[in-house]
Order: C-alpha cells, then structure tokens, then sequence
C-alpha cells in the first residue's frame, strides 16, 4: 500500500468508470432493452449502443464526464491521511489525461474554467475513518444534468413514509427528461438537512440489487422501486418505460421534530467505482470492466 | 409518428421545419453550432462568427481533444435544454435557427417562438455522446475563452440521428403530452407507491 499503488488506481478507476458501466446498472439497462418500435424502445437501444460503442473504442460514455466525487474510508494503515488524499488528486490528474475527462470546474459567479477539474473545493473527498487495516476509495463521476434535478425535503415527522414516498415521486415527476431518465435514485433519510443529501449520494455508491440491512428502509427500497419503475415519464422524458431502475436508501437517526429526505437523481450513466487496498498489498477494484 | 427516418441537410428552409410533427424521426447532414448558456448570454451580447439563419442549434458541451490535425471530438451529446429557456424566444427572433436540439424539452415561450418562426425542437437521446460524434467529421471553434463546454463549436455531421421531433411549429410538444398523461395517471401511480 503505497502511494503510487494508490495513485495508479484511482487514474485507472476514474478512467474505466467513464467508459464502461458497473455490472448492476448495465445489466438493469440491457434488461429493458427491446425490438419495439415506441420512442421509448428506440431511446434504450440507442443508450445501449453508445455503451456498447463507448467500451469497443475506449471513449467515455457521455460527454459529461461528471463531477468526480471520492469517498476515502481510511482505516489503520501505515499511509497518512495527507498522503492518500494527495495520491487521490494525482490519480485525477492522470484519469482527466488519459481518458479524458471533460474541464467540469468553474467558478460559480464568473464561470472562469481553468481547464481542468480543481478549484476551491473540489475535488469533493469525504473522508470517514473505519476500523478495518485496509483503505477503500469509492468514487461517483457525477453527471449534472441529474445533480441538478436533486432535492431536499424537510417533511414532518407526521409525514412518515407516505410522505417521504410522495416527495420521491414528486422530485422524479417534476424532473421530466432533464436528468437523463431510466433513473437510479439515491435517498438519504434522517441526519440534518446536509446529511440527509450526503446519504442520497452515498446511497448511489451500493448496486442497485441490493438492500439496505434495516428491513424497514428495504421495504421502503422495494416499494419505491416496484411503484416509480413504470410511471411513465420514461426514457428521455419521452414517454413509455421504463422511468427508474434503481432506489436505494440510506438513513440516520435524526431529531425529534425532523424528518430530512434528500434525493439524489442519477441518469442512466451511473458510473461508480470502489477499491480496496490491502495491508498484503493486494487492490481490488470494482466497477465497470473494459 | 412515422418509423421512418427524414433525412434532411442543414440549414433548414422555413416550409421544411414547418413540415415536421412531433414524433417524427429525423436525421441530418450539414453543419451543427453547439451553444449553452454561455454561448447564448454572449450570442445575445457580441457578434456572432456564423450565420445561424435556419441553423442546427445543438445544446451541447463537448469532450474533446487537441491533435495536431486540429480538433478531435470524443463525445457529443446534449446538455438540458431548459437552462437555455430565459433567453431562447429573444435568440430565435434574432437568429431565426430552423431547429434547437437537446434533451428535456423546452418551455411555453420557446414553443410559442418555435410556432411564430417556424422552427423546432429535437431531442438527442441524453447520454448518447459516442453515437453523435461518430457523426462529426471535422470540427472547428470560436469563443474559446468560455472553455471547451461553453465555446462555440462547429460540428460538420454526416447522417446525425435519428433524433425526435419533440416540439413542432404547431404547437405539439411531445413532453409536455408526456406530463399531461403522467398527471392523469397520478392516482393509479400513487395507489401503486401505497400513499
Ligand atoms: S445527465 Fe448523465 S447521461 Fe445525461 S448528459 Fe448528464 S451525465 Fe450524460
């Protein structure tokens, strides 16, 4: 485990997450896609094959390359914290080169692009220490199309599930074709107003035929998923099926008085991708395979 | 909505833009300008280097690459539309493009400017980047200084498509049906989330 290892990693992440989709949500893709002749049928096969196209020539999926957002689980490791994070931004100047990735930062009042993906504040490396003798860096090269259609609700506790399922319902609805429909919807329930958004995005970071542990909140993931799947705003906003092929939740304890509910809306272009180092010096990557 | 793709080259002619309906499929060859909403505040403001009378408007921020043979476009798709809403029915009037391209659909006074100058609104497949920019040939660029996504891009396209016709010079706007049904649906949706 050493910076280098970590450096190389992240690059080579970063460039495999543009092109080429974890297995989850491609396969959720692949399912929907027919012969059939609905506007619908021909946005997923045209989705299907710019994937395919985008693997076979090594060119990133959509020209939005995102925002890339790390998450550093640093655990009891003899590299410092300083280290990692500074091995995670090379990587990132390496991936940006190599794949490429689009120049997705700007000053938010005078838009000035300096060309490439830093600036004050990003990159974005949450940081949460873990127990284990190993780091895993997850990222999210996140599309705004979609971030941009992402929303805070601080319902009341009386609102309770009806009301978390209709803020969902109502962000997906009032989103239209804007975020790039099939959805994957991250939800972070509980925490404070920012928590609650930090865990939507999280929530994005686990595959999507997966469910949350507390069977609560998994009755609410099968819920959201079996009821937003078929509503009709479908691929593009142009009507038919499907609209979302993914809900997953995260949540948090929270105040008395509160209950925040953030959603994070994902396009279609889902790319996320995780590694874990080990103390043997082993590294696994998971993500999409080109 | 016919299966069949029009295959149209670029600049559009006022009858041939009129002559499109909603759910239309529709390819092009020609020339494509990206403009986003830099490209539109300054469209608005300066001189604009080409002429956009019955152009191809794409809402678009490229990825691309400098080569020594100039200008290599990776990725190519839409951007949302609907940013560009507060300035697209005064760009229209000026500019007079026989079609917008984007994703997500537009609002009332863009479909209303599309009715009063015959032009329309397609809808490039979001995230399809790969596919569009098989289509471009050559590529070159003014207004650089806004950045790669925001500059003014001009994209030589061999057969672009097929994209849809999703709002017309008739008034027809394909999402905003899209909408409309979706809120008729609501109780059955609703019944179905268990609210
Ligand atoms: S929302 Fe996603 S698929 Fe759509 S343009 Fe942005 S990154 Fe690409």
């Amino acid at each position: 485990m050493d910076e280098e290892t970590i450096r190389s990693t992240v690059a080579g992440m970063l460039d495999r997450a543009v092109k080429a989709l974890p297995p989850d949500v491609r396969s959720a893709l692949a399912e929907c896609e027919t012969d059939g002749d609905g506007i619908d049928a021909v946005q997923v096969r045209t989705i299907m094959e710019n994937i395919r196209m985008g693997e076979e020539k090594g060119i990133p999926m959509c020209e939005d390359t995102g925002v890339p957002v790390f998450w550093l689980r640093y655990g009891k490791v003899p590299i410092s914290l300083q280290d990692v994070v500074s091995a995670i931004k090379e990587g990132l100047v390496e991936a940006a080169d190599r794949a490429p990735l689009r120049p997705n930062s700007v000053h938010p009042l005078t838009r000035l692009n300096h060309g490439d993906n830093f600036g004050h504040g990003l990159p974005l490396i949450h940081i949460t220490p873990i127990e284990s003798e190993q780091i895993e860096i997850w990222t999210l090269t996140k599309g705004h199309g979609s971030e941009n259609m992402s929303a805070l609700g601080m319902l009341a506790p009386a609102a309770g599930v009806k009301g978390i399922k209709e803020f969902v319902l109502e962000t997906v609805v009032n989103a239209g074709g804007n975020p790039c429909p099939p959805l994957v919807l991250g939800v972070g329930i509980g925490g404070t107003a920012d928590t609650a958004m930090a865990l939507a995005k999280k929530a994005l970071l686990r595959p999507i035929d997966t469910f949350n542990q507390d069977p609560s909140m998994a009755q609410l993931e099968a819920d959201l998923r079996a009821g937003l799947r078929d509503i009709g705003v479908g691929p593009m906003g142009l009507g038919g099926s499907p609209t979302v092929i993914g809900v997953n939740v995260e949540h948090a304890n929270c105040h008395p008085a509160s209950l925040p509910v953030g959603v994070n809306v994902q396009c279609w272009a889902d790319r996320w991708a995780k590694a874990t180092f080990r103390m043997d010096g082993t590294v696994e990557v998971l993500g999409g395979d080109i | 909505m016919t299966d069949e793709v029009k295959r149209l080259t670029t600049p559009l002619s006022e009858e041939e833009a009129r002559d499109l309906r909603i759910g239309d499929l529709v390819s092009f060859t020609g020339v494509v300008y990206t403009l986003r909403d830099q490209g539109h505040l300054r469209a608005m403001e300066q001189e604009v280097p080409v002429d956009l009378k019955g152009a191809l408007v794409f809402h678009c921020g490229p990825l691309v690459k400098e080569t020594s043979d100039g200008w290599e476009v990776l990725a190519a798709g839409p951007t949302t539309s609907i940013r560009m809403e507060g300035l697209e029915r005064e760009f229209i009037e000026r500019f007079r493009p026989g079609a917008l391209m984007g994703k997500g659909g537009m609002g009332q006074r863009t479909s209303e400017a599309l009715q009063e100058f015959g032009a329309v609104y397609l809808a490039w497949t979001g995230g399809a980047a790969v596919l569009a920019a098989e289509a471009i040939r050559s590529a070159e660029v003014y207004w650089l200084d806004l950045g790669t996504p925001e500059a003014l891009w001009v994209f030589h396209v061999e057969d672009l498509g097929p994209v849809v016709v999703a709002m017309d010079s008739h008034g027809g706007n394909l999402y905003k049906e899209v909408r409309d049904k979706v809120e008729r649906d609501m109780p059955a949706i609703r019944a179905g989330l268990g609210i």
